[in-house]
C-alpha cells in the first residue's frame, strides 16, 4: 500500500514537472494577460521620461542586455523585432514579473513609474542593424 | 570590519591572549581573502548600486540579480544596560545563482570594550522565490544553516527568548557555547504604489538540542519619489529609500508568545549612490525590558555586476 502511494506520488511529481517544463517553453509574450497587454505607457514619447529611462537602463539592464541593448553573452537583444512589436503593456508586464526560469529577474521592486520610463526608453531605440542583430529570446 | 582588524580591548592573561590571537588571525585571514576578491573584481567588474528596501533584519522578495555578487558589511553597535559597549561586524557575500534563487554566506565577528575581539561564526542561507509571477503577496522561502558561538552579537534576527542577558555575558564564557542551527523563514512581500511591505515568520531549531524557536520581522518602506530624474545625482530623492521595521522573538514551541522576549523597532533609510555603494542606517530601539536600549546599525553594500561573465566567452 505504502509503495503504491510512493509510486503514485513520484508519478504525480513527474507529471507536474513535465507540465511546468512545457508551460515554460515558448515566448513570454503568450503569458501576458489581455488586461496587461492593453495597458498604455503614461510616459510614452516624453523626452524627459526617455532620458530618465536611459539612466535606469544603464543602472539595471545594461549589465545583461548591454549598453546598446543588443544583448550580451546570449542574453536577449532588446532591439529585436519581437521586442519592437510587443506592446508597451507587454514590456511593462515582463519588467514587473520577469521570466524567472529563463534568467530574467522580476523588477517589481522598482516603482511602476520607473518601469514605464524604461519602456519609454526602449521604444526610443532605433531598430538593430540586421547585420549585427544577435537573436536572443527569453 | 575595522573592529576585527584592531587589537583587542582590555588586559587578558597570556594563554587567553594566545587563543584570542589564533582566532583573531583566522578571522583576519578570512576577511583579507574577501577583500582580495573585492579588489580583484575592482579592475574587471562594474559596481552598481543595489536596489533593495532599506531593511536590516526583514527580508523582502528582492533577490540578487542572477550573476551579480553583492558584498556588504553589516555593522551594529550598542551599549546594553549593565554590559560593555560592543560593535559587531558581519561580512556578507550574496550571489544571484538564478533569477529565483539567491545564496549568501555570512562571516561574523564582534568586539566588546574591556573584553575581546573575536570571530563568532558563519551562516549560509538560501532564498527561493516560489511563484513565477508577481502577486498581491509574494512568498519567498528562506533556509539557513548557521554555526555561531554564544558571543555572537550580530542580531541578524531575534528568535525564542533571546534577551539582553545574552549581551551581558563575557566573551570568554559565551564563546564556548557553539550552536549549529537550521532556520527557516516564510517571507511574504507586497509592492503597491511604491511601497514595499514585508513580513517574515521565523522558525529556528538548534541541531544540538532544544525546542523550536519562533520570531517575526515586519518592515515597510518607500523611495522618496517614484519617478526617476534624467540626471545622475547623488542626493536626489530617487536615490533615497526610507521606512521602518519591527522585529522580535515569539518564544518557543513550549511557550509561544511575547513573555520574556525582546523586540526592537526603528526607522530605516538608505542612500543608493549612482555607480557606487549603497549606505543604510538605522537606530533601533528596544521595546521590552529584555531588549538592549538602542542598537545603531550601519551597512555598506556593493554590487559587482555579472561576475559570471568573467568566466564566459563572448557568444559568437
Amino acid at each position: 500500500m505504502t509503495s503504491t502511494r510512493v509510486r503514485l506520488s513520484v508519478f504525480c511529481l513527474l507529471i507536474i514537472s513535465a507540465a511546468a517544463v512545457l508551460a515554460s517553453d515558448g515566448s513570454w509574450l503568450r503569458k501576458v494577460p489581455a488586461a496587461d497587454r492593453a495597458r498604455v505607457n503614461p510616459y510614452a514619447g516624453q523626452p524627459e521620461a526617455i532620458h530618465a529611462g536611459a539612466v535606469l537602463f544603464a543602472d539595471h539592464c545594461a549589465e545583461c542586455h548591454g549598453s546598446d541593448a543588443l544583448g550580451r553573452h546570449g542574453r536577449p537583444n532588446l532591439r529585436s523585432n519581437e521586442v519592437r512589436h510587443a506592446t508597451d503593456g507587454e514590456l511593462g508586464w515582463v519588467l514587473r514579473n520577469g521570466v524567472l526560469w529563463k534568467g530574467m529577474p522580476s523588477w517589481s521592486i522598482l516603482p511602476e513609474p520607473e518601469r514605464w520610463q524604461i519602456v519609454a526608453y526602449l521604444r526610443s531605440l532605433p531598430p538593430a542593424d540586421t547585420a549585427s542583430v544577435k537573436t536572443g529570446r527569453h | 570590519m575595522l573592529s576585527l582588524l584592531s587589537p583587542p580591548f582590555g588586559r587578558r592573561c597570556k594563554c587567553a591572549r594566545r587563543a584570542h590571537f589564533a582566532i583573531f588571525h583566522d578571522a583576519r585571514r578570512t576577511i583579507a581573502a574577501a577583500f582580495f576578491l573585492l579588489l580583484a573584481c575592482t579592475g574587471a567588474c562594474k559596481f552598481v548600486r543595489a536596489q533593495e528596501p532599506p531593511y536590516f533584519v526583514t527580508y523582502s522578495e528582492a533577490l540578487e540579480e542572477p550573476g551579480n555578487l553583492e558584498i556588504a558589511t553589516k555593522n551594529l553597535a550598542g551599549r546594553p544596560h549593565d554590559a560593555h559597549a560592543f560593535e559587531s561586524t558581519t561580512l556578507e557575500l550574496e550571489y544571484g545563482a538564478k533569477a529565483w534563487w539567491t545564496t549568501e554566506l555570512y562571516l561574523q565577528g564582534q568586539a566588546t570594550a574591556g573584553d575581546s575581539t573575536l570571530f563568532t561564526g558563519f551562516r549560509w542561507e538560501n532564498r527561493f522565490r516560489t511563484l513565477p509571477t508577481e502577486h498581491w503577496v509574494n512568498p519567498v522561502l528562506y533556509i539557513e544553516y548557521e554555526d555561531v558561538n554564544g558571543a555572537d552579537k550580530s542580531i541578524l534576527e531575534v528568535t525564542g527568548h533571546d534577551s539582553i542577558q545574552d549581551l551581558q555575558t563575557p566573551n570568554g564564557e559565551s564563546r564556548g557555547d557553539v550552536s549549529r542551527t537550521m532556520e527557516g523563514k516564510l517571507i511574504l512581500s507586497s509592492n503597491a504604489k511604491g511601497w514595499n511591505i514585508s513580513e517574515n515568520w521565523i522558525m529556528e531549531k538548534n541541531l544540538m538540542g532544544g525546542a523550536w524557536e519562533y520570531g517575526y520581522a515586519v518592515g515597510a518602506s518607500r523611495p522618496l519619489t517614484l519617478k526617476a530624474g534624467g540626471r545622475n545625482c547623488v542626493f536626489c530623492r530617487q536615490n533615497i529609500g526610507a521606512g521602518a521595521e519591527v522585529y522580535g522573538g515569539l518564544g518557543t514551541v513550549r511557550d509561544f508568545g511575547f513573555d520574556d522576549t525582546s523586540h526592537y523597532a526603528g526607522p530605516v533609510a538608505n542612500l543608493n549612490l549612482p555607480h557606487g555603494p549603497t549606505l543604510s542606517f538605522s537606530p533601533q530601539f528596544g521595546l521590552s525590558s529584555n531588549s538592549a536600549g538602542v542598537l545603531w546599525r550601519f551597512d555598506v553594500s556593493y554590487e559587482v555586476q555579472q561576475l559570471r561573465d568573467l568566466f564566459h566567452r563572448e557568444a559568437q
